[in-house]
């Protein structure tokens, strides 16, 4: 059945994949496959209303917008016009056996009225809701816990909606609510009120969203090799996935700030159960037991890529540069001795983290973890992703961070056993990748691309008019073009789009 | 560290032929009850090295908590198993979930390379001249 999915404003290359991944993960292998979309009439690809026919019933429906984060609602659409008149007839129109259950004397409603691009004052929200007098409810409206409810809501029909393409003509849906996100989870675990955080610690509603990405649920074994302060955990664990994390820190993992604030104590405060294990390990020389493999159901990680924290592994650079000879530690000293570190490239981060999750995740698992991408003039970098013969990529959803990058949440799932075959011929392709991507994948050249000063143009102004930057940071975007399609990501995207907010 | 993640570790420092399994020299350890998940278990026990999670509840001191061959996955399902007190479920739940490693070492069997465990974390970072090339 097809449903109107009225998404949050926000985050819009996240939105389809995360219902998809949900209907993965409450209707079964394949489920996420199977959804379909479409978009209304004159909607752009970024709009937030979205059509969507789910492989399964209501109840699927409801478990997805239920769990998900940026679902505001899904609806079961009555009607729509680009008049209240218009939907008048097309809800008329609709099947009465679909309708009336819902409009029985015994069962309780409420009508809310909403709309994008602008604001109904409560007059014209009454007027309309009295407008809607054709409709036969018969029920009591019960404005605090409701049986059903209904929507009305209006796209807008000039200018621009919030810095998206406008809308040739102004939409009205009407629908009954099916299901809808639960956001207040967001206040309860906002980092500004947990206990232990770090500089790099993932931000709420991102790892819900990877987690939702990594299908973490009950039963289900999650593992983050950059733990950190385990904020990527938090949100698993949230969902009812058991989950273990390592990291290279020991002070990170095993101190924190104090016995009552480390990794432990953030899964007390939200009353979660603890992480199975938390342990110190370096992701380039794993410390796995031979033979041991398909043990974690998700990998769900952000990996230091050397803007806001450099990764580091074991030895020290002029060791593995070859100048010196190692360190040998005195045998007193073994004890506390703390080892040195070396720069740990990008190139090679990828590498030893889709090596790990070749070898143990489950098959069907899924890696999930964010990758950098360098924007180059305002547009993200069609940089090739970092591929493994085990892996389908699934979802790749930007999130601009500023003029210079972006990073990008790579889903992947397993979809090729591990063999030796498979694992050399994964390095023939992380020796391409690593040719191919040298330039700005060695050590510091990410950091440098990001905070480096602005090029000066000839006249001593910046390059880049900060005054004109766009306000819309979605897509490309096409005005005329048929919105079905996905926009592409071509300079001659770019120049309309900034065609469209220039003039 | 839980018993779970000893039967996952191995060492890696350089000499060491498998490194495994990683002896278990305990200080300090504690019982923490956590609820059984029956769907858990029972994915995990085809992976577990079931001789070396004998032998570490051995070193424990807890010989009769574990039988020496592994449960079938049947009497891991059986009705009732994580209520039973003495059921194979809530044993294997008990041994790998329940008992925390508080303070202690493991010990690689082929270098005698002590990995430390403090706090109940793990540290299984290796020194420069450990490290293989």
């Amino acid at each position: 059945m097809w449903y109107l999915c009225v998404f949050y404003h926000r985050l819009l290359d996240y939105r389809r994949p995360e219902v998809q991944s949900l209907a993965e993960l409450f209707g079964g292998p394949g489920a996420g496959d199977a959804v379909e979309w479409r978009l209304p009439e004159n909607h752009h690809v970024d709009s937030p209303f979205h059509l969507v026919r789910l492989p399964g019933d209501e109840r699927l429906a409801a478990q997805i917008a239920n769990r998900s984060l940026l679902v505001k609602g899904i609806y079961e659409l009555w009607g729509q016009g680009t008049t209240y008149e218009e939907l008048e007839k097309s809800v008329m129109e609709y099947p009465e056996e679909r309708k009336l259950p819902y409009l029985t004397p015994e069962s309780t409603f409420k009508i809310v009225v909403d709309s994008f691009g602008k604001v109904i004052s409560f007059q014209e929200q009454n007027e309309i809701m009295k407008s809607l007098t054709y409709i036969p409810f018969k029920g009591r409206v019960n404005l605090k816990k409701p049986d059903h409810k209904f929507f009305v809501m209006e796209t807008d029909d000039y200018g621009c909606n919030n810095g998206l393409p406008p809308v040739a003509q102004r939409t009205i849906f009407f629908g009954r609510e099916v299901g809808a996100a639960d956001r207040h989870l967001l206040p309860t675990y906002q980092l500004k009120s947990r206990k232990y955080i770090g500089p790099t610690a993932m931000d709420a509603e991102m790892a819900f969203l990877m987690a939702n990405q990594g299908l973490a649920r009950p039963g289900k074994l999650v593992y983050d090799p950059f733990v950190g302060t385990g904020s990527i955990l938090v949100a698993a664990a949230h969902f009812g996935a058991m989950t273990m994390g390592a990291d290279i820190d020991i002070r990170v993992v095993r101190d924190g700030r104090g016995p009552d604030c480390n990794i432990w104590s953030n899964f007390e405060q939200y009353k979660l159960p603890e992480p199975l294990c938390v342990l110190r390990a370096d992701n380039n020389v794993p410390p796995w037991r031979p033979g041991l493999k398909e043990i974690f159901d998700a990998i769900i990680c952000d990996p230091p890529y050397g803007v806001r924290a450099g990764g580091r592994k074991s030895g020290g650079r002029k060791l593995l540069k070859g100048t010196v000879a190692p360190y040998t530690v005195p045998d007193e000293k073994r004890g506390n001795h703390i080892p040195s570190t070396a720069p740990y490239s990008l190139a090679e981060c990828v590498h030893d983290l889709l090596h790990l999750a070749a070898r143990m995740l489950v098959m069907g698992g899924r890696l999930v973890f964010f990758y950098p991408v360098i924007r180059e003039d305002g547009i993200a970098n069609p940089a090739k992703y970092p591929e493994h013969p085990c892996f389908k990529l699934i979802a790749s959803c930007e999130q601009i961070l500023s003029m210079r990058y972006s990073r990008v949440l790579l889903t992947m799932v397993k979809v090729g056993p591990y063999t030796e075959e498979v694992e050399k011929e994964a390095e023939q392709w992380h020796r391409e990748f690593r040719e191919n991507h040298h330039k700005w994948m060695e050590e510091g050249n990410l950091h440098s691309a990001v905070f480096s000063p602005a090029e000066q143009a000839a006249d001593g102004k910046p390059a880049i008019d900060r005054d004109s930057k766009p306000k819309y940071r979605g897509k490309t975007f096409h005005l005329f073009a048929n919105a079905e399609d996905e926009p592409p990501r071509s300079d001659q995207g770019s120049a309309k789009f900034r065609g469209f907010n220039t003039g | 560290m839980r018993l779970l993640t000893h039967n996952m570790l191995a060492s890696n420092a350089r000499g060491a032929s498998t490194g495994y399994p990683l002896k278990l020299q305990v200080v300090k350890w504690t019982t923490k009850e956590a609820e059984p998940n029956a769907d858990f278990l029972r994915g995990m026990l085809p992976k577990l090295d079931w001789a070396a999670l004998v032998a570490a509840t051995h070193s424990l001191g807890l010989p009769g908590l574990l039988p020496e061959s592994p449960p079938t996955d049947a009497e891991l399902s059986a009705d009732g198993a994580a209520d039973d007190e003495g059921s194979a479920l809530r044993r294997l739940h008990r041994a790998l979930l329940e008992i925390h490693i508080e303070e202690g070492t493991l010990v690689c069997p082929d270098t005698e390379r002590c990995f430390p465990i403090s706090k109940g974390v793990p540290n299984m970072l290796l020194h420069e001249d450990e490290v293989r090339n």
